[in-house]
């Protein structure tokens, strides 16, 4: 009898296989978009607004244009004459891709210019004389509210004010009567700073209009490949099938390289113009204060609470500031992302939210950082507000959430904003979280430093997310519904070839589909080979973003390798010479029925199908799958913090961090630990120093590394990581979405943390990023610390 | 980086860089470690016709005890060499609690002591340090002839030293010490790599528990680096002790003319300043006795 094949040893599931990726990365043979270089291939760079808001009174190319070595300058005049000055975005509002009228923000796209290297596009800029009459900046919602506010979009026909959406959802009555019965309301507001998800590599693309041919192929850093297709057939009118859209290796994306910018449409309209190959790469600047940003909402919102500590209902209104074009990449039907899965963790049952959007002289987004469509946003604002109302209420944190959580015995559980959650253990990951953190313990540590002046504090984050967007009923994108495919071609040797519609940008997808692979096939990991991010060689997707791939186009994977199984096992039985249903499988192997040491391996059925297929039987072993998913996956994570804050300065330290992550099945452990550690960096990097503020004149302030801070090795705390398994009942292997969970969950915990380190000073928020100075502040004068940090001097 | 065209020269002897610093008058830049100016070509706010790398010229890269007992620095010398060094740590504590702090390790494998100085911004470290410990910039003309010119009129303006057009910066100087050497540089930063929220240098020269000399200056909180004369002076032939500590922490604070910005209020930046002198001290106090 055959040895049972051990799925560990071959790279299967649960197998923390090293990434296949990192062999080429860390040798510096990897290809990103700026390595490639094409024949005949010239530069472009672009000139951008020093201004906010500014009417462009003329714009004079002449010198520019007699710079040796330049060959194109492309202004938003010319761009018209090819309908391009203006292309929609994915929120159903329009961006300029050169402005004509005004510009709109600092850092706008104003020209472009092509030349022999990138040195010459530079002078050529820089050589470009626009004249501006400037106008009033706004800057933040209030101000672009405000009686005789300056229409920032008055090139939008019946634009009469700064208001870019209304939305609301839930049950108002209801939660209205609710309140009415409610012994005590917590209210909190609080502001969380826009931030940019800042990917060490820029954005940029290589665009190649063959005039021969008519086809464009465009190298391009973008998440999405697929949808960017549809877009560029969209924005360029030009026929689908002749656009190829190749995403190499992308060196990181967080959302930020989702939507489609202006620079790519310059590229690929200045290739056609030029009949060449045109290179684009965005320089830090440019990245930092051009394109999307993330967050930058003002929250009001309360809670209605019995005495006992039961919420009955939870209403919040949001802000949001989206810069001067409605951009954000979210499905069509929502216009602030899925915020509205706030409170979804606990048992409340009414809840209603209102939202409205603000045209601001800002960059525009703004942009799913990290998350599934601004889950990051709610679940800031819910485990805030939770605290707050725990507080309020004079309950333990822990005990608070213990009574509220959704229980095991609920699910299917359907949340008042109309999320359906499907699985979770949500008291167990707290009560690991508890354990492992050692509450009680903790908190008599706190009273003892208390008593000699020092400040300890304990923070919790609990909250589940909707990933994996998204069942076809409720989401698309530019009218797509928002599935994933995949194809599986298994080779005479039994090698196999996936192709995926997802992009990896760093989550070792080469690595983990592969898994999937061996999982239903037995084929060894090393033996797969998965490729993504070429339109022309890939079956359609919706691209990598929102936590998606594992719960979609994993789940695509799992369903075209049980497909091409079920052909195997035709071939096996054929083999064998019995009918089909006395053939069993097991992992990589069928065996005849009550006869296991009689069998074939999937290698020898795959040989099979090339080359001694039965009569009538199409050749080959290959199949594709599409997977809608019937709902999103749906993780939980318990998040707990420990800090010292100095009284005298305001620095704080984290002391411990445990986090309890629910992913359902992990396929790569050693990965899903990587995802929590990367998310978890950057929530500390949210809640400690990472933000992008403006000034009254509109000047971006964190426009580079130096004033835009990116944590490093030496300031990043450890991280202490646990899990619990409660599988997806939906996707094939029971996986849910990771990449985010410490991202979204993480800010609450280290703000909570301060927070509580400070809870005898009556101080309700201080709003992130808490620098020592606004932690100082809040100690000193026992009063909130709310809004951006300032950046203009008082003296 | 794509800054604007410009000439490079390198040479390989003082003598042949004033012979380019001549023909280029005001249009050209020393380049030592580049860790200021690179940044500044890169964004294209600095466009100098051209930029002299003074690294093939020999002897230039060290730090030495003179036998008159002051420690000279050469402009080459790099900040991972002062972070490293016997020397400084066994001798001059201001300064080996200074390298380590400097930006992040990359940063300190090119940049240098005397081109940090030179740059002259507010929030340089190492010029806090220099004013503390009474240093000198040595200046080096064509002819060979030398001037010493103090730290405290060397930096003129934010970005603005006192160099002459034709001189090089050559070395650091530092005097002999009074007694033993104690300080430390405290700093808050966001982050590491951040310039100074607040930096504070200390530098004392104490025997027999008096103070001989004392240096105080501050990073980050004005215009230029400050030094604290009234605090130095009322440390001055005192020993370390609560009152003492006290009047110096206030007087530094006064002495800070700190600004409101995104790194923090006037009102916190002074009041670090406080906090960081009266610790500063405090340990100094517990070493030194």
């Amino acid at each position: 009898m055959a040895q049972a094949l051990d799925e560990i040893k071959i790279g299967g599931l649960g197998s923390s296989r090293k990434r296949v990726e990192d062999d080429r990365f860390l040798r510096g043979k990897g290809n990103y978009t700026d390595d490639f270089k094409l024949p005949g291939m010239v530069h472009m760079e672009i000139l951008r607004s020093p201004l906010a808001h500014a009417r462009i009174k003329s714009i004079d190319t002449s010198k520019a244009w007699q710079i040796p070595g330049v060959h194109m300058v492309l202004t938003g005049e010319m761009a018209a004459q090819h309908n391009l000055a203006w292309m929609p975005t994915l929120s159903y509002d329009t961006q300029a891709v050169l402005a004509t009228d005004k510009v709109r923000f600092q850092g706008q796209e104003i020209a472009c210019v092509c030349a022999d290297d990138p040195y010459i596009a530079k002078d050529g800029c820089e050589a470009i004389v626009v004249e501006y009459e400037p106008l009033p900046p706004i800057v933040n919602p209030w101000q672009s509210q405000a009686e005789g506010a300056p229409i920032i979009r008055d090139d939008k026909e019946g634009q009469t004010d700064n208001i870019c959406y209304r939305w609301e959802v839930g049950d108002r009555e209801g939660t209205e009567r609710a309140f009415a019965q409610a012994d005590l309301v917590s209210k909190l507001e609080l502001h969380y700073p826009r931030s940019h998800p800042s990917p060490i590599e820029c954005c940029g693309s290589i665009a190649d209009y063959n005039s021969a041919t008519a086809k464009l192929t465009v190298y391009m850093t973008t998440q999405a490949p697929h949808i960017i297709r549809a877009a560029v057939a969209i924005v360029a009118e030009l026929p689908e099938h002749m656009i190829r859209i190749i995403s190499p290796d992308i060196g990181g994306g967080f959302g930020n390289k989702v939507p489609v910018y202006p620079g790519y449409v310059c590229s690929i309209l200045c290739s056609i113009l030029l009949a060449r190959p045109v290179k684009w790469i965005e320089d830090k600047t440019g990245n930092l204060i051009s394109t999307h940003y993330a967050r930058d909402i003002y929250y009001k919102g309360e809670l209605a609470l019995r005495k006992d500590g039961k919420i009955l209902a939870v209403r919040f209104h949001c802000d949001s500031d989206n810069g001067a074009f409605f951009s954000d990449a979210q499905p069509t039907k929502f216009k602030i992302g899925l915020i509205h899965s706030a409170f979804a963790a606990y048992d409340i049952p009414y809840g209603y939210m209102t939202a409205q959007g603000a045209y601001t002289n800002k960059a525009p987004g703004g942009v799913a950082y990290r998350c599934s469509f601004r889950v990051t946003e709610a679940m800031f604002f819910q485990e805030r507000a939770i605290q707050a109302a725990a507080s309020d209420l004079g309950m333990d944190q822990a005990a608070f959430r213990r009574l509220n959580l959704v229980k095991d015995d609920q699910f299917p559980f359907r949340t008042p904003y109309g999320f359906l959650l499907d699985s979770g253990q949500f008291h167990k990951c707290l009560d690991v979280a508890l354990n492992a953190i050692g509450y009680d313990d903790f908190l008599r540590e706190k009273e003892a430093a208390r008593a000699q002046g020092r400040r300890l504090g304990i923070g919790i984050s609990t909250m589940t997310e909707p990933l994996g967007a998204g069942n076809s009923r409720e989401y698309d994108i530019l009218g797509i519904k928002m599935f994933d495919a995949a194809e599986l071609r298994v080779h005479p040797s039994g090698k196999a070839i996936l192709k995926i519609g997802s992009q990896t940008q760093g989550q070792g997808h080469e690595t983990t589909f592969a898994q999937i692979v061996t999982h239903e096939l037995g084929i060894p990991a090393a033996d797969i080979l998965v490729q993504h991010g070429d339109t022309d060689n890939t079956p359609f997707g919706m691209g990598t973003y929102a936590s998606r791939s594992t719960p979609v186009a994993g789940a695509a994977t799992a369903m075209v390798a049980r497909k091409v199984r079920a052909k195997a096992r035709k071939l096996a039985a054929h083999l064998l010479e019995v009918s089909e249903e006395d053939v069993e499988w097991e992992l990589g192997r069928f065996h005849v029925r009550g006869a296991p040491s009689n069998g074939v391996s999937i290698q020898e059925c795959a040989m099979a199908a090339y080359g001694n297929m039965p009569d009538g039987m199409e050749p080959g072993l290959e199949n594709n799958a599409y997977y809608d998913p019937p709902n999103m996956t749906w993780p939980f994570a318990a998040y707990i913090v420990t800090v010292e804050v100095d009284p005298e300065t305001g620095v704080w330290d984290v002391l411990r961090m445990v986090a309890v992550d629910d992913c359902g099945v992990r396929i790569n452990p050693m990965i899903v630990e990587g995802q929590i550690m990367g998310g978890m960096t950057e929530a500390y990097a949210m809640a400690n120093m990472q933000f992008i503020t403006y000034d009254a004149e509109g000047n971006c302030v964190g426009s580079n590394y130096m004033d835009y801070l990116l944590p490093t090795a030496w300031e990043t705390p450890g991280f202490e990581l646990h899990e619990v398994v409660t599988p997806s009942p939906h996707h094939p292997i029971g996986a849910k979405g990771i990449g985010e969970c410490a991202a979204v969950g993480g800010p609450a915990a280290f703000v909570n943390a301060v927070m509580n380190a400070v809870d005898d000073t009556g101080v309700r928020n201080i709003d992130m990023p808490l620098l020592p100075d606004r932690v100082w502040e809040a100690m000193k004068y026992k009063r909130d610390v709310s809004g951006a940090p300032p950046v203009k001097s008082d003296s | 980086m794509y800054p604007s065209r410009f000439h490079y020269e390198a040479p390989r002897s003082l003598d042949e860089a004033f012979g380019v610093l001549q023909a280029y008058g005001d249009e050209a830049k020393i380049l030592a470690g580049g860790q200021s100016l690179i940044p500044l070509i890169k964004l294209r706010f600095a466009a100098p016709a051209c930029i002299v790398d003074i690294n093939n010229i020999p002897g230039l890269d060290f730090h030495e005890e003179d036998s008159d007992g002051s420690l000279n620095i050469g402009a080459l010398c790099r900040h991972r060499t002062l972070e490293r060094s016997p020397l400084l740590r066994s001798k001059y504590p201001t300064m080996s609690a200074t390298a380590p702090l400097i930006a992040d390790p990359m940063v300190r494998n090119r940049g240098t002591l005397v081109g940090s100085v030179c740059h002259a911004d507010p929030q340089g470290d190492w010029a806090s340090v220099m004013l503390a410990m009474g240093g000198e910039i040595i200046a080096r003309r064509a002819d060979g002839s030398e001037r010493a010119i103090p730290v405290s009129q060397f930096v003129v303006g934010p970005f603005q030293n006192a160099l002459a057009q034709g001189e090089i910066a050559v070395r650091a100087r530092v005097p002999a010490a009074r007694g033993t050497r104690t300080g430390t540089y405290l700093k808050l930063e966001r982050r590491v790599g951040d310039f100074a929220t607040v930096g504070l240098a200390v530098a004392l020269e104490v025997s027999g528990g008096t103070i001989n000399r004392a240096g105080l200056a501050l990073t980050g909180v004005g215009p230029n680096n400050i030094q604290c004369t009234a605090a130095e002076q009322s440390l001055a032939g005192k020993s370390l002790n609560a009152s003492t500590i006290e009047q110096a922490a206030r007087l530094a604070a006064e002495a800070a003319q700190p600004k409101t910005d995104v790194r923090g209020s006037a009102e916190y930046k002074r009041h670090v300043v406080y906090t960081f002198v009266t610790r500063a001290l405090s340990n100094r106090q517990a070493s030194a006795a």
